[in-house]
């Protein structure tokens, strides 16, 4: 492992983030405060994290409908998140994105999407740029299972490899699109699909952080590098439902509570670094407190803040108009 | 001033843009042509040859052919518009958008709007529309209809060689993206082109022709019939007014509106299908802000609403013909409102 | 045979291929003086009357009216009474097959405007003609050489004639350096220099007026004699609107009224010359050197440059040519002119004096240029 001190607390920090704000996101839905579709990504904050972390200024991620964890993880503005899911004027994008399309282009956050398999064909896009302008940037597409099914997916790798992007495609495998298992819906298998390719491919236990921090590190080497693109196939869990009000009727009894007991990706995290003596508990539990902190503060603000107002119906549609 | 064709003003909008702009590149299935082929480079430049040249002059990192993969090769100007190129991608013909339309409409239209103001996609989409070629159905249809639909995207569909330069360079400066319309029975026809760059501004008609009597407003191909008519019946002393939309979004409704008003019979023609179109739009325009200066209803002018014929017997009746549109001024002359 | 003047389709512009004979005002056998209007001419970019090249009786007309014909073709035949119709006749003949011959010539067309470097910039000429030194025409704002369509043919005929784009407009670069009028007289001294012209007569237009004027004063030894049409600098006032119309106007319906502020007869301004003033304006640089140009010249409805007190430096013969209707420049700036510059006020015309009169300005041009020799 070659992470510091310092890299090792980022990630927790994040990682708890992201956490803290779905947790608490899904109450405010439950309370009713959040209007609209919410997809939460509580469970997956690894496959986020691991790959965010290895990415610089200059690179761009696109995302999917749960999108808020790689948000986080590419750095956007928490209180500005929390502000643009409750549809104030304050938030990331005035509140006109909402939950589903929450971006930060200057954060290199692409935006989280209303399609599924919209992402990858725009990170083709965002790497021909690295690629054309010679940044030495790279793009990554996270894709549910869902996505992966996509014509869009397929055509990006596909073009990836022919125009030799630097690209990656993570495949984020929850294991259900909406209700219907990956297990069922996926033909093949995802490493296999990027082997026809001649792509490399590599599968992933989702919940270890180390795991994919590893991998992540490799692909992205090997794009910044002109080796072009790779996929990886995160597998792991979601903790909530497709989107809030998702009864899930769909999933084994005990299902999740068994995968919260012992693939939580916070756990395994805090265990293994506490084991090998990394980090220690106090330092955690600060960061909890700091996180809660914020996520609070962020909450309160964010019901706090103006809505938009009938001046800003129409502006933004164009840069300009006649 | 030199004469140069709708292609060669198109091809040369694009060379200079390029070598205005580093950031300007050309992406599309065979836009060079002869990729990883053993015979020629630059085999094709483009299915009519309208970007013949250009790999030549800037080299595949700027010019780049793409396999036949609209949803990804539109989606990926997308991305590379909205983190830093310029990029003209050419959706062949325009009938083909129906396999990567999500990527136009559900994200290079809508970014700017859903992320608060603080996206800029400027993206081209060149593409090539219209009938006449006995192209059949699925090569043929005008569609910009579709896209004017669409907030956030800009259409333009230019009538002629030294409008279609003067458009095309207007967009890819334009921060928006734009659906840029070439009519594919247009590219030999000439006028007389600058060779120094200029833009025409989106949204500024242009009045080809003025008379008292009649108003045809007209959008593309339908420009050069809409003249034809207006010059015929000038010598029987028809004074007809000839407006040149340009572009179909924006809009410039105030010319549409002041020439309607001026001769209070309106013909709108459009070689679109009639329903929910451009011409339909133009005349509920007409109909709903200058409704007092009408002396006759206004008439449309399109193909019917039917696919595009392959048997020319068919093809040629379906076009909106310099006949039709004449049928059609006589018309609205001819009517009087009953007392 | 010399007595024998042929009318024929004149050539009003560069794009100009035929016109159409819309009208005539004279009739066979009615006597004519040299500048008496014989027809309406019309092409798609201008309608313009045509006015008669000589003194004599209308002996032919040739085409009837509504007949388009190709720049060159023979219009109408005037002569003396003394002359035979056997001798008209064979005038006509004689036309034709001269003309077949011309035209199968290579060069037989007409001249193209071409690029003159200066440095880094390129300013566009047209030229025709033999004779030095020639006549150098100097455009107005916002306007291009074509602007001299009616003079140069005419004037072209007798003696080298070159008009040229002022830096910003027509075929010219963009680049203005700092668009004042003195700044600009530099630019039209450094073209002579390019072509080897040491000295020219110099025809100016309002602010091309101005110009010539500049270059008057600053460089005597590049001119050998002056004709300032309605120019800038002999007085203060200046129609502002015009020239912010000018500068807005971004289309057709919009530019119209402000075009037609340049002349007496609104027919004038057609379609396509109002379209042609947009294309100049749509070229990149085009607008900013326009403003450039505005705003070192003029605040709002005054001119910033004034040259009247300096008139009496002026070695060089000058006349004023105004047109009494002018609504940009008031022909009051022609008054309380020093003794030597002759002046002249035409009736009819507004400040596009040259197009509106031009067979008065030609032949005013061409007896100053007479005298000056």
């Amino acid at each position: 492992m070659q992470l510091s001190r310092d890299e090792l607390l980022h990630a927790y920090r994040l990682m708890r983030t992201i956490r803290a704000f779905e947790d608490r996101v899904h109450e405010e839905f439950q309370a009713g405060n959040i209007p609209g579709f919410v997809h939460l990504y509580a469970g997956e904050e690894a496959s986020a994290v691991g790959f965010c972390m290895h990415l610089k200024e200059g690179d761009y991620i696109a995302s999917t409908h749960r999108g808020h964890g790689h948000c986080i993880a590419k750095g956007c503005d928490v209180r500005a998140m929390m502000a643009e899911i409750f549809g104030k004027k304050d938030g990331l994008c005035g509140g006109k994105g909402g939950s589903m399309h929450i971006a930060d282009l200057e954060k290199g956050m692409m935006g989280a999407n209303g399609i599924v398999g919209g992402g990858p064909p725009l990170v083709c896009g965002a790497a021909l740029t690295a690629k054309t302008l010679k940044t030495g940037g790279v793009a990554i597409a996270f894709v549910g299972d869902g996505g992966s099914n996509q014509g869009t997916t397929l055509e990006s790798y596909n073009l990836a490899k022919v125009w030799n992007l630097p690209a990656i495609f993570v495949i984020e495998d929850n294991g259900y699109a909406e209700s219907t298992a990956s297990s069922w819906a996926v033909a093949g298998s995802q490493v296999g699909r990027a082997a026809g390719f001649g792509i490399p491919g590599y599968e992933v236990d989702g919940h270890d952080f180390f795991a994919v921090w590893d991998v992540a590190r490799e692909v992205i080497e090997r794009a910044r590098m002109g080796g072009g693109p790779s996929l990886v196939h995160v597998r792991f869990s979601r903790y909530y439902g497709h989107f809030e009000g998702d009864a899930m009727t769909y999933r084994g009894k005990d299902e999740v509570p068994r995968l919260m007991a012992e693939r939580d990706c916070l756990k395994l995290f805090r265990n293994r670094v506490l084991e090998a003596a990394l980090l220690d508990a106090a330092e955690l539990d600060r960061i909890d407190r700091e996180v809660a902190e914020l996520i609070d503060r962020a909450t309160a603000e964010a019901k706090a803040a103006p809505m938009p107002s009938e001046a800003d119906l129409l502006t933004d549609v164009y840069v300009s108009y006649h | 001033m030199p004469k140069k064709t709708y292609r060669q003003a198109i091809n040369e909008a694009l060379r200079q843009e390029m070598e205005r702009d580093p950031r300007v590149i050309l992406m599309g299935e065979d836009v060079a042509g002869g990729m990883g082929s053993p015979g020629e480079d630059d085999a094709w430049g483009g299915p009519l040859g309208v970007t013949k040249g250009l790999m030549p002059r800037f080299g595949r990192e700027r010019v780049l052919d793409t396999p036949i993969t609209e949803s990804a090769f539109i989606g990926a100007a997308v991305g590379a518009a909205v983190t830093g190129l310029r990029p003209v991608a050419e959706l062949m013909f325009v009938d083909f958008f129906g396999v990567c339309f999500d990527q136009i409409f559900n994200q290079a239209a809508k970014f700017r709007y859903m992320f608060g103001g603080k996206a800029k996609t400027p993206l081209v989409i060149r593409t090539m529309y219209g009938a006449g070629f006995r192209a059949a159905s699925q090569h043929s249809q005008c569609l910009y209809s579709i896209f004017t639909h669409i907030p956030g995207l800009k259409v333009a569909l230019p009538s002629n060689a030294y409008d279609a330069k003067g458009l095309l360079i207007q967009a890819i400066r334009d921060d928006d993206p734009v659906i840029f319309f070439e009519h594919k029975a247009m590219y030999d026809e000439e006028a007389e082109v600058p060779d120094e760059p200029y833009t025409i501004p989106f949204g500024e008609a242009a009045v080809t022709r003025e008379g008292d009597d009649v108003t045809i407003i007209a959008m593309g191909r339908m420009v050069n019939f809409a003249n034809q008519v207006a010059d015929k019946l000038a010598k029987e002393k028809i004074g007809v007014t000839v407006v040149d939309i340009r572009t179909t979004s924006p809009l410039d409704t105030e010319t549409i509106l002041d020439t309607a008003a001026e001769t209070g019979r309106v013909v709108v023609v459009d070689e679109s299908h009639p329903r929910c179109s451009v011409a339909s739009d133009i005349a509920a325009l007409i109909a709903q802000e200058a409704f007092e200066h009408l002396k006759a209803p206004v008439k449309m002018v399109t193909a019917p609403h039917a696919p595009v014929p392959f048997s020319p017997a068919l093809e040629d009746l379906y076009i909106p013909s310099p006949q039709k549109i004449e049928a059609a001024v006589r018309e609205v002359l001819a009517f009087s409102a009953r007392a | 045979m010399t007595a024998i003047t042929a009318v024929v389709m004149p050539k009003w512009g560069l794009s100009m291929q035929e016109g159409l004979v819309s009208a005539w005002h004279v009739a066979i056998g009615e006597p004519v003086e040299q500048g008496r209007e014989l027809c309406e001419i019309e092409t798609s970019k201008i309608a313009n009357v045509l006015e008669s090249p000589a003194s004599g009786i209308v002996r032919r007309i040739l085409v009837e009216p509504g007949t388009t014909a190709p720049v060159g073709a023979l219009l109408a035949v005037i002569a003396p009474a003394e002359v035979e119709e056997a001798a008209i006749d064979a005038f006509i003949t004689g036309f034709a097959s001269q003309r077949a011959a011309a035209s199968s010539e290579p060069g037989g067309e007409a001249p193209a405007p071409r690029l003159v470097r200066l440095g880094d910039k390129s300013i566009r000429i047209l030229e025709e003609g033999e004779g030095e030194p020639p006549l150098l025409f100097v455009h107005g704002f916002g306007g291009d050489l074509e602007n001299w369509m009616f003079n140069m043919p005419e004037l072209g005929r007798e003696r080298r004639a070159i008009a040229l784009d002022l830096p910003g407009h027509g075929g010219s670069s963009k680049v203005v350096t700092d668009g004042s009028i003195p700044g600009l007289a530099l630019e039209v001294a450094a073209t002579m220099q390019a072509l080897g012209v040491a000295r020219a007569h110099l025809v100016g237009h309002s602010l091309g007026g101005g110009i010539a004027l500049a270059l008057a004063l600053d460089r005597p030894e590049c001119v050998a004699s002056l004709t300032l049409l309605a120019p800038l600098g002999l007085g203060s006032e200046i129609a502002g609107s015009f020239i912010a119309g000018v500068l807005s106007a971004n289309r057709a319906r919009r530019l119209r009224p402000v075009l037609e502020m340049l002349v007496h007869d609104p027919k004038l301004v057609t379609a396509e010359m109002v379209e042609n003033v947009l294309r100049a304006k749509r070229l990149d640089g085009a607008q900013t050197a326009l403003e450039t140009i505005a705003a070192a010249c003029f605040e709002g409805d005054r001119q910033r440059w004034q040259a009247r007190a300096r008139l009496v430096e002026l070695r060089c013969p000058v006349q004023v040519i105004w047109g009494e209707d002018d609504r940009i420049l008031p022909v009051a700036h022609s008054r309380d002119l020093p003794q030597a510059i002759a002046v002249h006020r035409l009736a009819g015309a507004g400040h596009l004096v040259h197009m509106e009169k031009a067979a008065e300005v030609n032949a005013l041009i061409a007896r100053f240029i007479l005298a000056c020799a």
